[in-house]
C-alpha cells in the first residue's frame, strides 16, 4: 500500500484546504485582521482620517475613571441582560412544555407561537412603539380593562428597559422550538417508569424533563447572554435615531460605542470599549462553561 | 343525573384505592386517570388558545391601525376594529416614500447574500464534513469560536477596512462577506453532511470523480433541505438587516426598506396609520415566507439543537 496511499492522502488534504479556503480568507480579512487592528488601535487616538498616535492606556483609563456615560451604558446593558435572559429562558421552557402535548390543533399552536420569532427589524420595533404608546396603544388599553393604569412605557426612564424586555418576550417562540425539539427526544420509558413510581406531572417535569433538556438550556443561556450584551437596533430605533431614550435609559453599551465610533469618530476610544465588552462576554462564557458540569446533564450516548 | 353521581362515586372509590396504593391494574383507577387527563387537556387547550390570542393581538393591532383614519387612531379608547377599512392607506403610504426603490434595493442585496451564503457555506461545510485533512479539528474549533465574538468588536475595524477600499456607499460591504462563509451556517450544513454516508462519496471517487464534482453533483442535491434552511435564514437576515445599511449607505437612492422605514418614521412622527401600513408592507414578505417554508425554519432549529 505505502506510497500510493500516502499520495492519495496528500491529495485529499489539498482538496480539504481548497474547500475551506474561502472561510480561511474570510476569517483573516473580516475577523482576525480586524481584531488585530482593533486591538492595536484601541491604544491610539485613531479617528479614521488624520490621527493615529499611540496614547497608551489612556482610552481604557478614561473610560473607567472619567466617562460617566460609559458606566450608564454598562449599567443599562447589565439590567437588560439580567432580566431578559432569565425571563425569556423560563418563558421558553414553560411554553415548550405546554406545546409538547397531545392537544387538538397542537401543530397550529406551535406555528402561531413561533411566528413572532421570525419577525424582526424596524417594522417590529415600530409596531411595539405603537402598542406601548400611552394614549393610542393596545397594551395600556388591555391593562385598563383590568383596572390597571398602564405606565408611560417608552417615555418613562423607569419603564423603557422593561418595554424592551416585554417586546423580547413576545418572540420567545424561537428558543421555544429549541426546547421542544429537545423535549421530544426524551425517552418515554423514563416517564413511564416515573408514573409507576407514582410521580405526578410536576415531579416528572422537574425531575425528568428539566434535567434531560439541560444541554439545550445551557446552549440557550450562553447564546442569549452573548446576544443580550449586544442589544443595539431596538434601542437605536425606539429612541429616535439612537438618542438613548429619556434620561439615557436606553443608552446601551453598543449604542454608546456606536455614537463614539460613528458620530464622534473617536474610533480608538470606541475600539477600547469593544474590547472591554469582549472581555466581559468572554469571562461570562468561561464562567458558564465552568459551572456547566454542575448542572448540565449529558447522557453517555448523546452527542 | 344518576349517571353523574355514579361517576363521582367511581372517582371517589378510585381516589381511595389510589391512596391505598398498588392499584395500577384496577380499571376504575385507569378511568379516573383518563378523566383527569381529559380535564388537563381542556385546561391546556384554553391556556394555549388565550396565549395564542395574546401572541396574535399585536399583529392584528398593526393591521387594524393601518386601516384607520388618523382621527380614529387618536380617539379614546382605541378600538380593535376599524370603523372604515381604509385600504387606500396602503396606497398612500407606498406613494409617500420611494418604497419601490427601497424594495428593489433590498431584493438586490438579499438575493446576492442568499446566493453567497448558500454557495460558500455548502462548499466549506463539505470540506469540513467529508474530506480528511490535517488541522481540520483546530480550524473547525476556530469556526465555532468566532460565534462568541461580539459583532461590534469587528464592526468598527471592518468599517475602517471597507472605507479604505472605498466601499462606503456601495453594496459590497453588505454582500461580499456572505461569499466567505459564516460560522453558524457552516455548522448547520456540516451537521447535515455528516448524515450522508461516506460510502456514497467513496463510490463516486472510485468512478473517478473529484471532490468538486462530487460536491456539485451529489453534495448539493442531497443537502437540499439544509440548504433551503440556510437560504431562508439568510433571506430573513438580509431582509431585516438594519445595522449594515445604516452604517454603509448614505445615498438615499441606495436605501433599503429597513432604513427607508426608519426615515419614514422620522418624517411622519406619530401618524400611526401610515407607519403601521409601512411596517406591515416590510414585514409581509417575511410572514409569507414563514407560512410557505415553515418546515425549513423548524428544521433549522432542530439542526441547531443537534437533534435529528
Amino acid at each position: 500500500m505505502g506510497k500510493k496511499r500516502l499520495t492519495m492522502r496528500r491529495k485529499e488534504s489539498i482538496y480539504g484546504y481548497i474547500f475551506v479556503l474561502p472561510w480561511i480568507i474570510g476569517f483573516l480579512a473580516f475577523t482576525a485582521g480586524p481584531l488585530v487592528f482593533s486591538f492595536a488601535a484601541s491604544f491610539t487616538n485613531y479617528n479614521i482620517t488624520s490621527q493615529m498616535d499611540f496614547v497608551g492606556g489612556d482610552n481604557y483609563q478614561g473610560l473607567f475613571t472619567e466617562d460617566s456615560l460609559f458606566w450608564t451604558s454598562l449599567w443599562n446593558t447589565l439590567y437588560f441582560v439580567a432580566f431578559s435572559v432569565p425571563l425569556t429562558t423560563i418563558g421558553a421552557i414553560f411554553l415548550s412544555a405546554l406545546l409538547n402535548q397531545d392537544i387538538p390543533g397542537i401543530r397550529f399552536f406551535r406555528t402561531l407561537y413561533y411566528l413572532p420569532a421570525v419577525l424582526s427589524g424596524v417594522g417590529v420595533y415600530m409596531l411595539w412603539m405603537q402598542l406601548l404608546d400611552p394614549g393610542t396603544g393596545m397594551v395600556n388599553l388591555v391593562l385598563s380593562w383590568f383596572g390597571i393604569d398602564g405606565p408611560n412605557w417608552l417615555f418613562d426612564p423607569d419603564w423603557t428597559k422593561p418595554s424592551l424586555i416585554f417586546m423580547k418576550l413576545w418572540s420567545v417562540g424561537g428558543s421555544m422550538l429549541l426546547y421542544l425539539a429537545s423535549m421530544q427526544g426524551v425517552s418515554k420509558n423514563l416517564y413511564e417508569a416515573a408514573e409507576i413510581d407514582g410521580a405526578n406531572t410536576w415531579r416528572k417535569f422537574f425531575h425528568i424533563t428539566i434535567p434531560m433538556i439541560t444541554p439545550v438550556i445551557f446552549f440557550d443561556v450562553v447564546t442569549s447572554l452573548i446576544g443580550g450584551f449586544q442589544i443595539f437596533q431596538e434601542a437605536y430605533v425606539m429612541s429616535n435615531n439612537g438618542e438613548g431614550g429619556p434620561a439615557n435609559s436606553l443608552l446601551f453599551y453598543n449604542l454608546y460605542m456606536w455614537k463614539q465610533a460613528f458620530t464622534n469618530f473617536n474610533m480608538g476610544y470606541a475600539m477600547a470599549m469593544s474590547w472591554i465588552l469582549f472581555v466581559i462576554v468572554f469571562f461570562l462564557t468561561v464562567i458558564n462553561l465552568k459551572l456547566a458540569p454542575r448542572w448540565v446533564h449529558y447522557e453517555g450516548e448523546e452527542k | 343525573m344518576d349517571k353523574t353521581t355514579e361517576e363521582t362515586d367511581y372517582l371517589d372509590s378510585a381516589d381511595k384505592l389510589k391512596s391505598i396504593g398498588k392499584t395500577n391494574e384496577n380499571p376504575s383507577f385507569l378511568e379516573h386517570r383518563g378523566n383527569r387527563k381529559n380535564f388537563l387537556t381542556v385546561i391546556n387547550f384554553f391556556l394555549l388558545a388565550i396565549g395564542g390570542l395574546l401572541i396574535l393581538s399585536p399583529l392584528w393591532w398593526m393591521v387594524s391601525t393601518s386601516l384607520k383614519t388618523m382621527a380614529e387612531v387618536m380617539s379614546f379608547p382605541p378600538s380593535f376594529w376599524p370603523e372604515n377599512w381604509l385600504f387606500s392607506n396602503y396606497l398612500r403610504t407606498w406613494e409617500a416614500a420611494p418604497f419601490t426603490r427601497y424594495t428593489i434595493n433590498t431584493l438586490t442585496i438579499t438575493i446576492l447574500v442568499v446566493i453567497g451564503n448558500v454557495l460558500s457555506n455548502s462548499f466549506i461545510a463539505y470540506g469540513f464534513a467529508k474530506i480528511p485533512f490535517k488541522g481540520k479539528n483546530i480550524l473547525f474549533a476556530i469556526v465555532l469560536a468566532t460565534m462568541m465574538i461580539p459583532g461590534f468588536v469587528t464592526l468598527i475595524p471592518q468599517y475602517v477596512l471597507f472605507a479604505k477600499l472605498n466601499w462606503i456607499n456601495t453594496y459590497y460591504p453588505l454582500f461580499v462577506p456572505a461569499f466567505f462563509g459564516s460560522a453558524f451556517n457552516i455548522f448547520l450544513l456540516r451537521q447535515f453532511y455528516m448524515t450522508i454516508p461516506t460510502e456514497l462519496i467513496e463510490a463516486a471517487k472510485m468512478e473517478g470523480a473529484n471532490h468538486f464534482y462530487i460536491w456539485w453533483k451529489i453534495g448539493l442535491p442531497l443537502t437540499k433541505p439544509a440548504i433551503a434552511t440556510v437560504a431562508i435564514f439568510s433571506f430573513n437576515g438580509a431582509w431585516n438587516d438594519f445595522l449594515g445599511p445604516l452604517l454603509y449607505l448614505n445615498d438615499e437612492n441606495l436605501y433599503t426598506l429597513q432604513i427607508g422605514l426608519q426615515v419614514f418614521k422620522g418624517q411622519l412622527s406619530t401618524q400611526w396609520n401610515y407607519l403601521m401600513a409601512g411596517s406591515l408592507i416590510v414585514l409581509l414578505p417575511v410572514i409569507l415566507l414563514f407560512f410557505v417554508f415553515q418546515k425549513y425554519f423548524i428544521q433549522g432549529i432542530n439542526l441547531q439543537s443537534g437533534g435529528k
